[in-house]
């Protein structure tokens, strides 16, 4: 069978695309991917796809040979038929027929992808304007994991300053990391638009939408790197915010939980320290970088009115308080996000300092972590 | 029907068209109107075609070099909404006003003073659209289907500009429907059935109860976008308990039929142009006619194919698939009836049939990627790439606006009293159906590899093919300049047209003089064996 299927492929695509395609046919075509689902998946498309070529060739020969045969520079005299019951009775049923033969397979496909199991792992992929945001369910909270993966195709490759790498769009900052052989259920939402949670390899896509939990599952066979994209255009950065997942041997991914663990433990250190100006400066130009230049901008002039300037007016140059409360918790009906639900004390402390003492901002504000901390805590 | 005829008083004052600019602002003659809808949607056309172009320029190459993110945007939605509403829609009206009343022997609409309303909403619903991109945070940029909240919560101001011009032209394509079912159900000479009328008049009528039926849909779409914007509601905001779905289910409800008014005219022309040069009767005419009402039935019962990765439950996806699988067959039947009407008839190739022929094709393979967009398993792999974008385009250009093109050659003799330059038009069909291609064709394969529809940038696996794309599109957009010289050039003159025309053809159009006189029918014929080829 499979055998078959290659030599059909072979075929095709010499009769097609000449070279192009033997070079490359995975450029071209749907990939198989590494899930039960997605090779069914594959196996559909291509099933389809054939029957539409054996129709194409049918209709389209009687077309061309109609074209080449009947015209009346060869002197023919035309026909005077203009319907005939029976055929046209052939040519409601069989298409029927042909359409219950791709019904069936589509059908069991269909039913596999739904059919509701146990999962070993739940993860809520939460979608935002422009990233992700990935939380590891556990019953209990101390040993949840959660983070932001976010693009991480610097600026100037974008910008052609510098050469493009080899996953130039498709790299983030931190992966998804998955277990191999085991049901991951993704617990689909979004926090402010519409997005689309989208893995072509597992054949998993589903609209992350807000106000709604979809769920969608995947049992990886391989470890590997697999790349998707956010599906549903959700915005100015729609085509900049893709989803990157390792998939592990089961000793790694129980290393990479422990290591997650700890650094969270880390973090919560950092947090009760007191730091000074200069350390969270630095830590703020890197949040600015990975979280807000893309509304603000690196000048953080912003691209009013939608993304407004940072510099010389505003909460920026105004009360700290309200400074503080805008990252915390948004503006509403506006692309600002509540940024306490992604960002910790230390990130929110050393942004709010750094917007306040950049660009020509001198307020001379410093705001503690630990300050922060305490306000969270208290909501 | 022969007791309204006999009272018609005879107009014995058979009086030209008014001077100067007044004659289009006042006029009430649906051949006047035919034209500035003609004119209308090339004007829009091009300047939907210069944004596509916008679009397809940026992606020459990955990165971002000459659009920023968020004027792409603005370009996907207008191009969009402009092709859509502005390019597509108006062509068919124009064509209906033109060629309504003279298939069935009528001298005019039956509503002359609210045609000259509806066309002339238009450019003022257009122009506030337009005007958008002169606004404070730029023109709409949520994409043509403006899903909610995008369109809503984090809308630029513009979107209430868009909702009005979005009423407007609802108004103008109501009043346009209205006009066309008065016009053929009353106004057919007498003797002329339903079953005698030629297929563009059916396919017309039945488009017209589709507008009806769907653009107050539409506006209530909008109308509930506009509410939640200025008046706290929440119709599509899920934090006050309302639905971002809901908005989906609306829209398509709408849109799904949209996509039929955009293509059921061209199925009537198209099969006005092939029994015309294959010299041999229309294959299956009933059958073409039973066809054309099943899609238009179908259309109304398969909306949520365009939503299979909403989490619609499991019985909700199957039963949407297999009623959009449905559609398949009489969409084949249709196909057959032209293949059968070409067979063993006596060919030739001037420009309209060319594009008839190409339409057939490349409208087929819209459908087998349509087929293949309904498999439901599948779709979630397929769903906003470009494979959808190639779909879509590959019915819509090669569909509608190759039948546009192709009705435009068909019955510019007759409108102008002129040939137009056959060697010329011919030429524009090559670069046309090259250009076409080019364009649509290898977004299929980008699209299966994975690349997201409405990005402006892209990972490097899609940038080969996204230059031959994007070559194919300067191709195809600077060939449409060439349709416009040829089109004036016919205006001006040429080769002078005899009434019939075409050896082939049939119908009453073609037993009025060429250039139809500015009044036509002011007594209705009596031979109806003409009627339809």
């Amino acid at each position: 069978m499979n055998r078959v299927k290659r030599m059909w492929q072979l075929g095709l695509s010499l009769l097609l695309f000449s070279n192009v395609a033997l070079a490359d046919w995975s450029a071209l075509n749907l990939r198989q991917g590494v899930t039960e689902i997605s090779r069914e998946v594959y196996d559909l498309h291509m099933l389809i796809f054939y029957i539409c070529c054996g129709i194409g060739v049918v209709v389209f020969g009687a077309m061309i040979i109609s074209m080449l045969m009947h015209r009346k520079s060869l002197g023919v005299k035309p026909a005077t038929f203009h319907e005939n019951t029976n055929l046209e009775i052939a040519w409601t049923v069989v298409p029927i027929v042909i359409l219950l033969g791709m019904a069936v397979p589509a059908t069991s496909t269909l039913r596999d992808m739904y059919e509701p199991g146990d999962a070993d792992i739940d993860i809520e992929v939460r979608g935002y304007q422009w990233k992700w945001q990935y939380t590891y369910l556990d019953d209990d909270p101390a040993k949840e994991i959660q983070f932001m993966s976010a693009l991480m195709t610097p600026q100037d490759e974008i910008y052609n300053e510098a050469a493009k790498g080899e996953h130039y769009l498709l790299d983030v900052d931190n992966p998804l990391v998955v277990p191999i052989n085991k049901r991951i259920r993704f617990l689909v939402t979004a926090e402010d638009v519409i997005h689309a949670f989208w893995v072509p390899d597992f054949a998993v896509k589903k609209d992350a939408i807000p106000g709604f939990v979809h769920e969608s599952w995947a049992i990886v066979e391989e470890p590997g790197v697999y790349r998707g994209q956010c599906a549903e255009l959700c915005g100015k950065d729609h085509g900049f915010m893709p989803i990157v997942v390792h998939a592990l041997e089961q000793d790694d991914y129980d290393a990479w939980v422990a290591e997650k663990q700890s650094e969270a433990a880390a973090i919560f250190e950092t947090v009760g320290k007191t730091w000074t100006q200069d350390e969270l400066l630095a830590k703020g130009g890197e949040v600015y970088a990975r979280n807000c230049v893309a509304c603000h901008q690196v000048n953080g002039q912003g691209i009013p009115p939608a993304f407004p300037s940072l510099v010389g007016q505003g909460v920026t140059v105004g009360d700290i308080q309200e400074n503080i409360d805008v990252l915390l918790y948004g503006r509403a009906g506006t692309a600002m996000q509540a940024f306490g639900q992604q960002l910790n004390a230390a990130e929110i402390a050393s942004v709010v300092t750094y917007v306040r003492n950049s660009w020509g901002n001198d307020t001379g504000d410093t705001i503690q972590p630990k300050d922060i901390h305490t306000q969270m805590a208290s909501q | 029907m022969s007791a309204v005829i006999e009272e018609h008083h005879h107009d014995d004052h058979h009086h030209g068209p008014d001077k100067g600019i007044m004659r289009w602002v006042l006029t009430t003659n649906h051949k006047d109107i035919g034209t500035l809808y003609l004119w209308f949607s090339f004007l829009m056309f091009l300047t939907g075609g210069v944004m596509a172009l916008g679009i397809r320029a940026e992606l020459f190459q990955p990165g971002l070099q000459i659009v920023a993110p968020e004027v792409f945007n603005q370009l996907t939605t207008m191009h969009g909404l402009i092709m859509v509403f502005g390019a597509v829609m108006p062509a068919f009206v124009g064509l209906a006003n033109w060629l309504v009343p003279m298939m069935i022997g009528a001298p005019d609409m039956a509503l002359p003073r609210m045609n000259n309303y509806s066309f002339w909403i238009l450019p003022f619903a257009f122009g506030l659209l337009l005007s958008t991109f002169f606004m404070d945070g730029g023109a709409p940029n949520y994409g043509w289907t403006f899903y909610a909240p995008l369109s809503t919560d984090y809308a630029p101001p513009s979107v209430t500009f868009f909702i009005f011009a979005v009423h407007m032209m609802g108004v103008s394509s109501i009043m346009g429907s209205i006009n066309v079912i008065v016009t053929i159900l009353n106004m057919r000479a007498p003797g002329m059935t339903l079953m005698q009328m030629p297929l563009f008049v059916w396919t017309w009528l039945i488009t017209a109860y589709l507008l009806i039926a769907v653009m107050p849909v539409l506006a209530g779409v909008v109308t509930m976008m506009l509410m939640d914007i200025h008046f706290a509601t929440s119709f599509f905001n899920a934090a006050g308990g309302g639905d971002p779905v809901l908005f989906q289910h609306v829209f398509w409800f709408f849109g799904h039929p949209e996509v039929y008014i955009m293509i059921l005219p061209a199925f009537g022309i198209v099969s006005a142009i092939i029994p015309t040069f294959a010299r041999k009767r229309l294959f299956g005419y009933d059958s073409m006619v039973y066809a054309t009402a099943s899609i238009a039935f179908l259309s109304f019962i398969v909306w949520a194919h365009h939503m299979f990765t909403v989490g619609i439950p499991i019985a909700g996806e199957l039963y949407f698939m297999y009623a959009t699988m449905l559609i398949a067959v009489p969409t084949g039947v249709k196909v057959f009836n032209w293949v059968a009407t070409m067979w063993q008839g006596a060919m030739t190739f001037e420009t309209p049939m060319l594009f008839a022929i190409a339409f057939v094709i490349l409208f087929t393979i819209g459908g087998f990627s349509g087929l293949m967009l309904a498999i439901t398993p599948v779709d979630f792999q397929y769903h906003d790439t470009y494979f959808v974008v190639a779909h879509f385009h590959y019915v819509l250009v090669p569909g509608s606006v190759f039948s546009i093109m192709a009705a435009v050659y068909y019955w510019l003799p007759k409108w102008t009293g002129n040939m137009y330059d056959e060697t010329l038009g011919k030429t524009h069909f090559w670069l046309s159906f090259i250009g076409v291609n080019v364009t649509f064709f290898p977004q299929h394969f980008i699209g299966l590899a994975g690349m997201p529809r409405r990005i402006p940038d892209y990972a490097l696996q899609f940038a080969d093919w996204n230059m031959v794309s994007s070559c194919g599109a300067f191709l195809f957009g600077f060939s449409q300049l060439l349709f416009m010289f040829i089109v004036i050039k016919c205006i001006r003159g040429g080769k002078k047209a005899t009434d019939q025309v075409w050896e082939g053809a049939h119908g009453l159009e073609w037993t009025i003089p060429s250039p139809a006189p500015y009044h036509t029918f002011s007594t209705p014929p009596t031979d109806m064996k003409e009627a339809h080829g």
